[in-house]
């Protein structure tokens, strides 16, 4: 079957955007169920680190500076550096390994 | 910005014209939207990966603004997946966005009309959230659209650039930008792991998992996106019901970034 672009784009779209605009619209008030509460609160975390490793190590041309990329950013991460500085540093370290390996 | 006192916040509206508003969002948004060139032009390698036009890109992005949700669905798009696949990578990688959502319908006055409602939630990015549930009081509409308006477009912009330019640019230069995304991605997890164990428990089962499911031959055949997916609504469960958080915990984290 063949897909087109335009209309993956747009579904992506209209889901993230409803799912933005729902609670702010409809949900005057809190969720409460505590289940859906806790699954809500630990999704991001689960669905990031999924994302991040191991692919970060595929990202790379040497599947080692993509390691080292993510222990930096770990670390810098960890001891507090801010969202850009860490995802720049990232690149960095990738940058200057791959000059060697 | 002026300091307010809550007892004060009613009046925000009052001593604060739209306009001038609209211009401190648009002040604040202008460091966001360097920081969004820069990652968006790695967004933009995996779209040029995904067989996405500059225009596609730009457009995407310029009506999304979500980093790890359209890097999935371009992976997706790469892959040749089905529209139901993107559908419930586009729920499951942005559902944090339904918690900053529900955050801050706490922190709009009663009298913010359902336009100005519906034009605040396309503006939810973890950044713009971030400035915006730190201004004190009630919230002006106004702050998180004049953010929006400087820094989406420099999402599409970065977006595009990463298509043209991948191309152009020697291979281990995008090699280097192509984790520019993934440490924005450890930059959001990192420090609430740091200060919450189990979050910190997670984040590295979740890693242990996804290369397990990656090396093991029963599940290595999972598509990326299946893969995010599946370990996302499984561990999240598993955490939910032996770890459920507390009322205060269970509110988004509002410490900008």
């Amino acid at each position: 079957m063949t897909h087109h672009n335009f209309i993956y784009i747009g579904i992506m779209i209209l889901i993230t955007y409803a799912i933005r605009v729902l609670p702010l619209t409809l949900i005057r008030r809190q969720i409460k169920n505590r289940f859906l509460q806790s699954f809500l609160y630990y999704v991001p975390y689960v669905t990031l680190a999924v994302m991040t490793f191991p692919a970060i190590m595929e990202a790379t041309q040497s599947p080692i500076a993509g390691a080292a990329a993510l222990i930096a950013g770990v670390v810098l991460a960890w001891s507090g550096v801010g969202l850009f500085p860490v995802a720049m540093s990232c690149c960095g370290v990738v940058f200057v390994l791959e000059l060697f390996l | 910005m002026k300091p307010y006192s809550r007892h004060s916040a009613k009046n925000n509206k009052v001593s604060d014209s739209a306009r001038t508003v609209l211009l401190c969002g648009m002040r604040d948004g202008i460091p966001i939207g360097l920081g969004y060139l820069a990652v968006a032009f790695s967004l933009g390698i995996a779209a040029r990966n995904a067989g996405l036009t500059a225009f596609q890109g730009f457009f995407a992005s310029l009506f999304t603004n979500a980093s790890a949700g359209e890097y999935a669905v371009f992976s997706l798009i790469a892959a040749n997946a089905s529209y139901l696949e993107v559908a419930l990578i586009s729920l499951i990688t942005n559902a944090r966005y339904m918690l900053m959502s529900c955050a801050l319908s706490q922190r709009l006055s009663p009298d913010t009309t359902p336009v100005q409602r519906l034009m605040t939630g396309f503006c939810i990015t973890d950044e713009i959230f971030g400035i915006s549930i730190a201004r004190p009081g009630f919230l002006n509409p106004c702050y998180p659209i004049g953010a929006l308006l400087v820094a989406s477009p420099c999402w599409a912009l970065g977006t595009a650039l990463g298509i043209i330019a991948g191309n152009l640019l020697p291979a281990r230069i995008v090699s280097a930008l192509s984790v520019a995304l993934f440490g924005m991605f450890l930059a959001v997890i990192v420090p609430p792991a740091r200060k919450n164990k189990v979050v910190a428990g997670l984040v590295v089962l979740s890693f242990l998992a996804s290369y397990i499911c990656s090396v093991l031959p029963l599940f290595s055949s999972w598509s990326d996106g299946t893969r995010t997916i599946v370990l996302t609504a499984v561990l999240s469960a598993g955490a939910a019901i032996l770890f459920p958080v507390n009322q205060e915990e269970g509110e988004i984290r509002n410490d900008p970034s």
